[in-house]
């Protein structure tokens, strides 16, 4: 199976963030690490070639600093990668990251392509379906396992309160993974000496840029949540001041 | 009081020295100690046991033996393997010597001065964890000067026969082999280098009890009677004290990084400690000046000792370093090693005395390594000497 696996760097989870000068996103000036669904999501697919053979393939977007999750990609054992290398890759909104991508890999075919379910800076959990729509392939989201079966693959989806959904999916198709699905393997030291001679294709932005428009969705403002006293006096007999409260309470603050 | 999570240290921008590999390196050692050794390191340091469990899965990402070429080992750079024994010792000291133990006083004088053979034998499985190796220099009346040892190797037909006493020896133990350094009787008392199976009739290893640092690592004394051992387990390029000494200055280069770590993991306890706890005012002890000098002086020499082992690093991968320049790096970066536990315990008051923090049992591995290979003072006077042109021992 040839298995593409889309990832994405963001900043360390546990890492202090300060706000940018335009007030629009955080200062570079912090610590990356791989999206945290998207390192499970490479390790679905190392395992799945380990039983099926094949080859993993690692993409993603973004400055030079990006390819560390590539090299890290790389010396886990994915046998090459992308690196769609720009400034510009960053802070594109979902559907004009999946166009890049999907651009970026016209000449390919891909088996199986996985994203992580959705990136831990964003949020947006659009990606990897939004690519499977542009590609013209079938999707499922959330997944939990795959099985390769004759038909193509039995996928295991979280729903929601504690259920689960079986769902029997040709191939090729796109899957977005879920954290937690199998337990991730380091990089040895020896595979990081052998990701050095992996190849490693960079496109730039010029090569994809025809497939992409306009951002749709951007962000205007980032901002600390404020903090603000407001006193308000409730007039009126105390049943009425209590139903008001009652809304208030509900309604406004949702505090219960 | 929550448990504590380390967040890395870096005030002027240190990673940025780095190139990708050697922060993947650092990342992926930080994230396997994070995982694997800090849960059960508080656990195995009270019951002073050596946590085995991790010899194996630490030899899978190639943590033995790591600079070395060929054997299976990483062929790691000089910088790569010393962030490897940082985030080692970030963990603990214990663990760090007994990694430093296996790859530069074990692995590396037979990579070194051994034959083809004793490679072949030993480093592959040594790399993979299944043999260990300890290493015999330090004897009970010679600490400082080696060159005063007792260890006793005759030669007798073809074989050598040891006699001897070795004191103070990471690994004794649970190790496979020992590199055990001997005057030889017949070469003019010219100290060379053994490889002497602990199994052999006459050689003896027990553990030293008691020790209240270090806990989380073997440390053993051993005994050599009328041990017989083929000649062909002579490390033939070996000869005279040089040879030892070469192996203890690339156990120091790890030593100089590996401190760095146990001085992070006490500074960043010390700093999120005192931005949560409060006292006077209901105010941070971090909005204290007091407590903000300890943590001014900490991170400063954190990164002055990142700077000066980095330097050292790239001038060993160049070729170019001198023994002198590890000794500073040893000798600087365990001083402030050390003074940086004590005032992290300082800052965590009461509650640095105990294990619910990781700062005590830094502050005791490190009196160890404040004096193992090569005390403080005599590293003072290796560059006393450096500088001088004048021995002062």
């Amino acid at each position: 199976m040839k298995i593409l696996v889309c990832m994405k760097q963001v900043p360390q989870k546990d890492a202090p963030l300060k706000l940018n000068e335009a007030g629009t996103w955080i200062r570079e000036d912090v610590s990356y690490e791989v999206n945290e669904p998207d390192a499970f999501a490479l390790e679905e697919a190392l395992r799945q070639k380990e039983k099926h053979s094949g080859e993993v393939v690692a993409i993603t977007a973004g400055p030079t600093r990006a390819s560390q999750v590539l090299r890290e990609a790389l010396a886990k054992g994915a046998d090459r990668a992308i690196h769609l290398e720009d400034n510009g890759f960053v802070g594109l909104d979902a559907y004009n990251t999946a166009r890049a991508i999907a651009a970026a890999i016209k000449d390919e075919k891909f088996d199986l392509i996985f994203t992580g379910l959705q990136s831990d800076d964003y949020g947006y959990a659009q990606t990897g379906v939004i690519l499977a729509q542009i590609l013209g392939l079938p999707h499922a989201t959330i997944i939990m396992q795959i099985e390769k079966n004759d038909s193509g693959v039995r996928v295991k989806r979280e729903l929601e309160a504690g259920f689960f959904q079986f769902v029997d999916m040709p191939l090729p198709a796109v899957l977005t993974i879920q954290s937690g699905i199998n337990k991730l393997r380091y990089a040895t030291l020896i595979g990081i000496k052998q990701a050095k001679t992996k190849p490693l294709r960079k496109v730039t932005m010029a090569e994809v840029q025809s497939a992409m428009g306009i951002n749709l969705q951007k962000i205007e403002k980032m901002y600390i949540p404020e903090k603000s006293k407001n006193t308000q006096f409730i007039d009126g007999p105390p049943g009425e001041i209590a139903k008001k409260l009652v809304e208030k309470l509900k309604n406004e603050l949702r505090v219960i | 009081m929550p448990a504590i999570k380390f967040r890395g240290v870096d005030f002027i921008e240190f990673d940025t020295l780095l190139n990708d590999d050697e922060r993947l390196v650092r990342d992926t050692a930080r994230k396997f100690i994070e995982e694997n050794l800090v849960p059960i390191i508080e656990e195995c340091n009270r019951a002073g046991r050596f946590p085995r469990e991790l010899v194996k899965p630490m030899a899978d990402l190639g943590f033995f033996g790591a600079s070395l070429n060929g054997y299976g080992c990483a062929g790691m750079s000089n910088v790569e393997y010393g962030l490897v024994t940082q985030e080692l010792e970030r963990g603990d000291s214990g663990v760090r010597s007994f990694v430093s133990v296996q790859s530069a006083l074990v692995m590396y004088p037979i990579y070194a001065f051994g034959c083809d053979e004793q490679k072949l034998k030993w480093l592959p499985a040594m790399q993979k964890g299944e043999k260990l190796g300890c290493f015999g220099l330090t004897e009970p009346g010679f600490g400082s000067n080696p060159g005063g040892m007792r260890t006793r190797a005759r030669k007798v037909g073809n074989e050598y026969v040891l006699n001897g006493e070795k004191m103070w020896i990471t690994s004794g133990t649970i190790a496979d082999v020992a590199v055990i350094w001997a005057k030889v009787e017949n070469e003019n008392d010219k100290v060379r280098g053994f490889l002497v199976e602990t199994d052999r009739p006459g050689f003896k290893a027990d553990d030293i009890h008691g020790k209240w640092s270090l806990r989380a690592s073997v440390t053993s004394g051993l005994s050599l009677q009328d041990v017989h051992i083929p000649e062909a387990n002579l490390l033939p390029k070996s000869g005279g004290l040089k040879s030892p000494l070469m192996c203890l200055n690339q156990a120091r280069y790890g030593i100089s990084w590996g401190a760095i770590g146990a001085a992070m993991a006490c500074y960043d306890c010390a700093l999120q400690y005192s931005m949560l706890r409060k006292q006077f005012r209901d105010q941070p002890i971090a909005s204290h000046q007091l407590v903000q000098e300890k943590l001014a002086w900490m991170i400063s020499e954190i990164t002055k000792a990142q700077l000066l082992v980095l330097q050292v690093g790239r001038l060993k991968d160049a070729n170019k370093v001198q023994h002198q320049h590890i000794s500073m790096a040893k000798r600087n970066n365990v001083w402030m090693a050390l003074e940086c536990a004590r005032l992290s315990r300082d800052i965590l008051g009461a509650n640095g005395v105990a294990d619910d923090y990781p700062i005590m049992r830094h502050l005791m591995n490190l009196e160890s390594v404040k004096t193992y290979e090569g005390t403080h003072d005599i590293h003072t006077l290796i560059i006393g000497a450096s500088v001088t042109g004048i021995d002062a021992f």
